[in-house]
Formats: structure tokens, C-alpha cells, sequence
């Protein structure tokens, strides 16, 4: 097996996770959706500072591994490639921002130093919000939940073409890799004379499949529309669910519960 | 119920693949297609079903094709391609073969028992719940097929049904072809397959019918099939 076909792989274990069955994955897509939107804006809006009251947000996207069964370092493993560059995000801040807040012992702590943290905790927390709503529902009825939300049929369309067409990529690239290898064996990697052809065939085949794709989707009745994918209703457990998240977030950004812990225990 | 009327079409400008094409298939009829690569089978196929538009008349129980019916003749014909791959984009067979039903309006209630239904019949049921992606070649093309019979359609159409298929899976799609009663038009390089699913074969070369008549008419005439790279179907030569 190769890279890629590893990668289509992971893709399709994507969709696995997607239509188990626990609690998390029978609620209302809107309302995961929107949940998860008002987690990712929560953690963003936290003070660049504000690392030890962003600490607690974590709590939620665990509980919800905890009860979706999905673990959460399948979670880590997922998004092994996009995690550094969201660890990179911040690096420079301690050398930009060298006022001392405060000092663990005898070592002073930079507001760089701080903010950088902050930064990377947000990259993570709100990454495990979004895997979390993947992992949790499938495509489709997120695409269903957003035109439910008169997202324009166009955009949810697009977004729906390009989350298939990773797929449809990924498998026209692993066909070409090996046919590749087979006939260069030895050779680490895809020579940079064949990189135009290759692009360029690779861009044609898929297209090709896309459309072929697209047309079957056109032939049983597509219309922008996702009627298949129309989850039940939304129930009250839904509505619940979506309440108390919010209030969660909104009782986690406003008071500082660290804080609050740290004092008891200080005391 | 299907006519082609004087239909042409091309590619390119100057370039016909389809030349003044005349057939009929009547309600229920199971009519094979065949003839050499470039033929034009394909391209009849997607002429019926407007993914491509050329000159002349394609009717469906008498409704012309054209834009604004697209979508009511799409809902009588199911199509099962070629690349099983690209039918089947849902996660599961489930999810793929409830597409169609709910995108023509069933409930998910009704979607369901049509599903389990379609199953049923092609004794596929084990396959319900199976991801597309774990699927072997031959239980993809099965799932493929049951979700095209899941819509309803008043007549399938059929590309290769049997390549890449070993011998049993093979079997199996004939089988399963020659239970539906549902009009066909099977596009195939498998004459055997024809033979035994088709009453009626029409015989395309460079996008004109070299010959329209009973399967086994046709499928017997070695010099008419030789002409156009095609052979004698094996259980005919044995003969």
C-alpha cells in the first residue's frame, strides 16, 4: 500500500466514524454545527493572554469524544499534518512581546511567551471542534444542515464536489504512483522531469472521473438540494444540547474558572 | 417508449460519432448494444440521458427531451456505469441507494422498505450496511446495480455491466439482468452476456446501426460481427 493509498484510506475511515451510532452522532446536525461554530468563536474570542481561563474549553470537545466513542488520539493521528502548522502559528510572538507577566519561581514569563501558548491552544481546540463535527456526521447531512441554514446552494454544493473530489484525487494519484513506480523502481519519489506530465495528467483523469461522478449524482435526482441526506427533526434533546453548549462557552469565557479553582486551592 | 428520431452528434465540429440514428425500444424490451471501441455506444447512451445534446429527436413515452424535461426523463431511466467507483459516492450500499428515492421525493418510511425491498430481490441484503470502499469489484457492481433499481426507473441502461467481473460475479449480474423487467439497453463487448440477456441487438459502427434484429440473428453472423472487431459469441462458435 502506498501513501496515497493510505491517505483514501484514512479518508474512507473518515466516513466509518461518521455513521456509527452513539448519542453525539444521532443529534441533529444544525445543531453540532452549530454548536461547534459557537465553540470555535468562543475560543477565539478569549484575550491573547488568557491562556489559564481558555484551559476549561478543553473540557467539552473531551467530553464529547468520551461519549462518541471516537478516540481522541484518532483525533491527534487525523490531523498530524495540519497540527504543526497550527503549532507554528505564534512562534514569533516572544521575541515581538518581551514584557514580563509574571515568573514561575525564578523564571520570568513573557507576554510572547503567553500568547504564543494561547495561540497554539486555540489552533488545537478549535481543529478538535471541527474533526469532532466530521467524525460525528456525515458530510452530506452537514451540506443538508447548511442549506437548512439558507447557506446558498452553490457554496454547499461546492463544499460538498470538493470533500468527493479529495477522494476521486487521491485515488487517480495512487493508480498514477504506482504505475509510476513500477516502471522506475528504485526511485524515491516522482522525478521533477515528469512533474509537468504528471500534473497534468493527474488534473485531466480527474476531471474526467469528477464529471462522470457529478453526472451519476445529476442522473439520480441531484438538484443542490440535499433531501437525502434531511436528517429527522430537530427534537428537543437538540435544542437542549445546542443551549447548554452555549451556556457552557458563555460560562467559560466570562468567569475564569482556573482561576476560581486555583484560588480555592491556594487558599 | 425510447425512440431516437435522426439523431447526430459530435464531439467536434466535423467529427460525427452518432449519424442519423433511428431505433425504438418498446416497453419492457431488452435490447443489447454492441460494436468495435468508438463505436458511439456510450455516446447513444448519454445522448438519452441529456449529458450530451446533439441534432434530431430523443423521445421517453412520448416526451420529447429537452431542457426543461430533463429531469422528468432522468427520473424514468436509471443509468449503471461503467466505473462502479463513480456511482457509488455515499459512505455506505444504505446511504447510496436511498440517494435516489429521496432525492425523487419518497420519505425516508417509504426510501427504507424500497431499499430493503430492492435488496431482497438481488439477495443482497448482507451488503446493507457495508462501506462502498471495503467492497469487492463484483459486490460494488451488484450494489450499484440495486441502487439504480431502487429509484424505480422505467427503463436501465447498462454500461459494461460485466467488465472486470471474474466468472461467478459475472454470473451473478446476469442473473440478476435477466430477473428485471424493467426496459434495458446493455452497451457490452460481452456477447455471451448479451445472448443471454437480450432479445434484440443493435449493432453500431462509426455511429450508424450495421444491423438491428434478434440477438441471435445477429449474434451469429460471423462476417457482419469480424467486420466490425467483434467475434462470434463462445457459446455460438462451439455450436
Amino acid at each position: 500500500m502506498n501513501k496515497m493509498e493510505r491517505a483514501l484510506n484514512e479518508l474512507g475511515t473518515m466516513d466509518e466514524l461518521a455513521v456509527r451510532d452513539s448519542p453525539v452522532h444521532r443529534l441533529h446536525p444544525a445543531a453540532k454545527l452549530l454548536a461547534a461554530a459557537a465553540y470555535i468563536v468562543t475560543v477565539m474570542s478569549f484575550h491573547k493572554y488568557a491562556l489559564s481561563s481558555l484551559v476549561p474549553m478543553l473540557l467539552w470537545p473531551v467530553l464529547l469524544f468520551q461519549i462518541s466513542g471516537i478516540p481522541v488520539r484518532t483525533c491527534f493521528y487525523k490531523l498530524r499534518i495540519v497540527l504543526p502548522l497550527v503549532m507554528a502559528v505564534g512562534l514569533f510572538n516572544p521575541f515581538f512581546d518581551r514584557e514580563i507577566l509574571f515568573r514561575i519561581g525564578s523564571v520570568p514569563v513573557s507576554g510572547g511567551v503567553v500568547s504564543m501558548l494561547t495561540l497554539m491552544l486555540k489552533g488545537v481546540l478549535c481543529l478538535m471542534a471541527s474533526f469532532l463535527l466530521v467524525a460525528s456526521t456525515p458530510f452530506d447531512r452537514i451540506c443538508a444542515a447548511l442549506r437548512a441554514l439558507h447557506v446558498p446552494g452553490m457554496i454547499v454544493t461546492l463544499l460538498l464536489l470538493t470533500y468527493r473530489y479529495v477522494g476521486v484525487m487521491t485515488e487517480e494519484l495512487a493508480v498514477m504512483t504506482n504505475a509510476y513506480h513500477l516502471r522506475a523502481p528504485g526511485q524515491k519519489g516522482i522525478h521533477v522531469s515528469a512533474w509537468g506530465s504528471f500534473l497534468g495528467q493527474l488534473l485531466l483523469r480527474s476531471m474526467d472521473r469528477a464529471q462522470e461522478l457529478y453526472s451519476s449524482m445529476l442522473l439520480r435526482g441531484y438538484d443542490r438540494e440535499f433531501r437525502y441526506a434531511s436528517p429527522p427533526s430537530f427534537a428537543l434533546r437538540d435544542a437542549l444540547y445546542l443551549v447548554c453548549s452555549i451556556a457552557f462557552f458563555l460560562l467559560l469565557r466570562f468567569v475564569n474558572v482556573s482561576g476560581l479553582l486555583g484560588q480555592l486551592f491556594v487558599r | 417508449m425510447i425512440e431516437f428520431s435522426h439523431v447526430s452528434f459530435a464531439y467536434e465540429p466535423g467529427k460525427e460519432v452518432i449519424r442519423d440514428l433511428s431505433f425504438r425500444l418498446e416497453d419492457g424490451e431488452s435490447v443489447g448494444l454492441i460494436g468495435a471501441n468508438g463505436a458511439g455506444k456510450s455516446t447513444v447512451m448519454k445522448l438519452l440521458l441529456g449529458l450530451v445534446q446533439g441534432e434530431g429527436e430523443i423521445t421517453v413515452d412520448g416526451i420529447r427531451l429537452e431542457k426543461k424535461t430533463l429531469a422528468e426523463i432522468r427520473r424514468k431511466i436509471g443509468f449503471v456505469l461503467q466505473n462502479s467507483d463513480n456511482q457509488m459516492f455515499m459512505p455506505t450500499v444504505y446511504d447510496d441507494m436511498m440517494f435516489a428515492p429521496m432525492n425523487y421525493g419518497m420519505t425516508r418510511e417509504e426510501a427504507e422498505k424500497k431499499v430493503d425491498e430492492v435488496l431482497a430481490r438481488l439477495e443482497l441484503t448482507a451488503l446493507k450496511n457495508r462501506y462502498n470502499h471495503k467492497l469487492s469489484g463484483g459486490e460494488k457492481k451488484m450494489a450499484a446495480v440495486a441502487a439504480i433499481l431502487a429509484m424505480e426507473p422505467e427503463a436501465v441502461l447498462m454500461d459494461e455491466p460485466t467488465s472486470a467481473l471474474d466468472p461467478y460475479n459475472r454470473r451473478l449480474i446476469i442473473r440478476t439482468v435477466r430477473g428485471m423487467k424493467e426496459t434495458k439497453l446493455i452497451a457490452s463487448h460481452d456477447l455471451d452476456m448479451i445472448l443471454d440477456c437480450c432479445s434484440r441487438v443493435i449493432l453500431l459502427s462509426e455511429g450508424r446501426i450495421a444491423a438491428d434484429g434478434r440477438a441471435e440473428d445477429v449474434l451469429r453472423d460471423r462476417a457482419l460481427l469480424e467486420a466490425n472487431h467483434l467475434e462470434l459469441p463462445l457459446s455460438l462458435s462451439r455450436g
